[in-house]
């Protein structure tokens, strides 16, 4: 059985249809990057994913659970669904710690003791187990993607989704993220990224998925995809983000 | 029998002053619960209790102090509800406080990016969670200067509450003056009496907000 499974989706926002019939299934383990031009849906369909965004038809399945369902408890769903945004959105007002263990603590009721463990245990698998005390501000980008990252680790998901983690970042800090993405895709974990890093999709992207104008263009093996592109509007994508 | 005004009559105003700080505290406690609740009505996503606060809000900043200190000291006796002096100012100032705090403290709580909701969502979070642990906590440090603005004008408006008979500051300050005909000594005593309430108030909020941005 796939773990996420997304059926004929669509979703507008008032008038605009942003996806337009999107169908995926995606298998334990695997890596899916999904790529495409700006406005193309790529955000809103992770957003629909961990049930951030409703849809309007379609359904979407994961590990077996309905996330568009009234029924479903959306709290339990998104301790299986991480998720990390381009702008970090870390808890200012906290710190490294606390805004790791916030979640174990209150959601899975953790002991104080037992969270701040498994927030030692993340941030030494993303390389930061001396911020423990630090606060975000006092972070570089590159680090605070990290931990952010770290943060949805702790809630030890099933499904790690990524939206562009590392496009806010300098070039230079870019590499430090894409470090720690690798070695979570190589401990496992079930990814969907949405990234502008190609050589990243082609290392580690068991599959490429191309959206365009709100549906799934183009897909198949992250290399082939990439190397012999088929639609013209991949082409197209493909020489612009290459230049 | 005009009576000199001397260092007693210094000692009656600042115990009078006590009556202004405890209206001010129970007025502004009231203000407060009703005003957390108001501000977070305000942005829930349900319609009919947002509408139920920004009208409350409206209302209550749409009509004068004065006019709710009269509605319930006058008006309630009249329901059969006797009310003496000091209830009255409580309620009524709990009432008119707690339309400002709501609005200032729904623009704090909205002064917060989406985004920091939608991370406590994703983390699993409840809205109450996410109000709790994330969004009140930073809101805290803009709503500080408003909020102790709010509460040095709190305390200037107690005075209104002589009106009803309650005996506070100015009240004394009134009886004072009519009892030895210095008004101009008494009333600049009681000014600095004010002063030193609102004076150390100011300061701290303004030592609070260096340290709060610290700790950013
Ligand atoms: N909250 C929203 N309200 C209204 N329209 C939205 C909202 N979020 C996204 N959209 C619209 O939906 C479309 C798809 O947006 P989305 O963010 O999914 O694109 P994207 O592929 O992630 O683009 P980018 O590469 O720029 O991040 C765009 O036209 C956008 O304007
Ligand atoms: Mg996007």
């Amino acid at each position: 059985m796939s773990l996420v499974e997304i059926q004929d989706v669509s979703k507008s926002y008032g008038t605009n249809q942003v996806l337009k019939g999107v169908s995926l299934d995606i298998a334990k383990g695997e890596v899916v990057a999904v790529i495409g031009r700006s406005g193309s849906g790529k955000s809103t369909l992770l957003r629909c994913v961990n049930g951030l965004e409703p849809v309007q038809a379609g359904t979407i399945r994961v590990n077996g659970v309905k996330v568009n369902d009234p029924a479903t408890d959306l709290r339990r769903l998104r301790q299986e669904v991480g998720i990390v945004f381009q702008s970090f959105n870390l808890f200012p007002h906290l710190s490294v710690a606390d805004n790791i263990t916030l979640a174990p603590r209150v959601v899975k009721k953790q002991r104080p003791d037992e969270a701040r463990a498994v927030a030692r245990e993340v941030l030494a698998r993303v390389g930061l187990e001396d911020k423990l005390d630090a606060y975000p501000a006092q972070l570089s980008g590159g680090q605070q993607q990290r931990v952010a990252i770290a943060r949805s680790l702790a809630m030890r998901p099933k499904l790690m989704l990524f939206d562009e983690v590392t496009s806010a970042l300098d070039p230079e800090l870019t590499g430090e993220v894409l470090k720690v993405l690798e070695s979570v895709a190589q401990e496992g974990m079930t990814m969907i990224l949405v990234t502008h890093e190609m050589g990243f999709a082609r290392r580690f992207g068991s599959r490429v998925v191309f959206m365009h104008e709100g549906r799934i263009h183009e897909e198949g093996q992250a290399a082939a995809v990439l190397a012999e592109p088929k639609t013209p509007e991949l082409k197209t994508f493909l020489s612009a983000v290459l230049h | 029998m005009i009576r000199e005004f001397g260092l007693i009559d210094v000692m009656y105003l600042i115990a009078a002053a006590r009556w202004t700080i405890a209206l001010t505290a129970v007025a502004f406690a009231g203000s407060a619960v009703l005003g957390l609740a108001l501000a977070i009505l305000r942005i829930l996503p349900i319609a009919p209790l947002r509408w139920f606060s920004a009208t409350y809000i409206q209302l209550v900043q749409g009509t004068p102090l004065l006019v709710w200190l009269f509605l319930i000291f006058f008006g309630l006796p009249l329901a059969g509800i006797s009310v003496n002096p000091w209830i009255a100012a409580a309620v009524a100032f709990s009432v008119y406080g707690s339309a400002f705090l709501g609005e200032i403290w729904r623009g704090a709580l909205t002064s917060i990016a989406r985004t920091q909701w939608e991370a406590g969502a994703s983390l699993g979070l409840s809205l109450a969670e996410q109000l709790r642990y994330v969004i009140i906590p930073q809101s805290i440090r803009i709503a500080i200067p408003p909020t102790v603005g709010f509460l040095v004008q709190l305390i200037k408006n107690t005075s209104l509450a002589a009106v009803i008979g309650f005996v506070e500051l100015t009240r004394e300050g009134q009886l004072t003056a009519a009892g030895t005909y210095k008004p101009f000594a008494v009333y600049i005593t009681v000014a600095c009496i004010y002063f030193a309430m609102c004076f150390p108030l100011t300061q701290w909020s303004r030592s609070l907000e260096r340290k709060l941005d610290v700790a950013r």
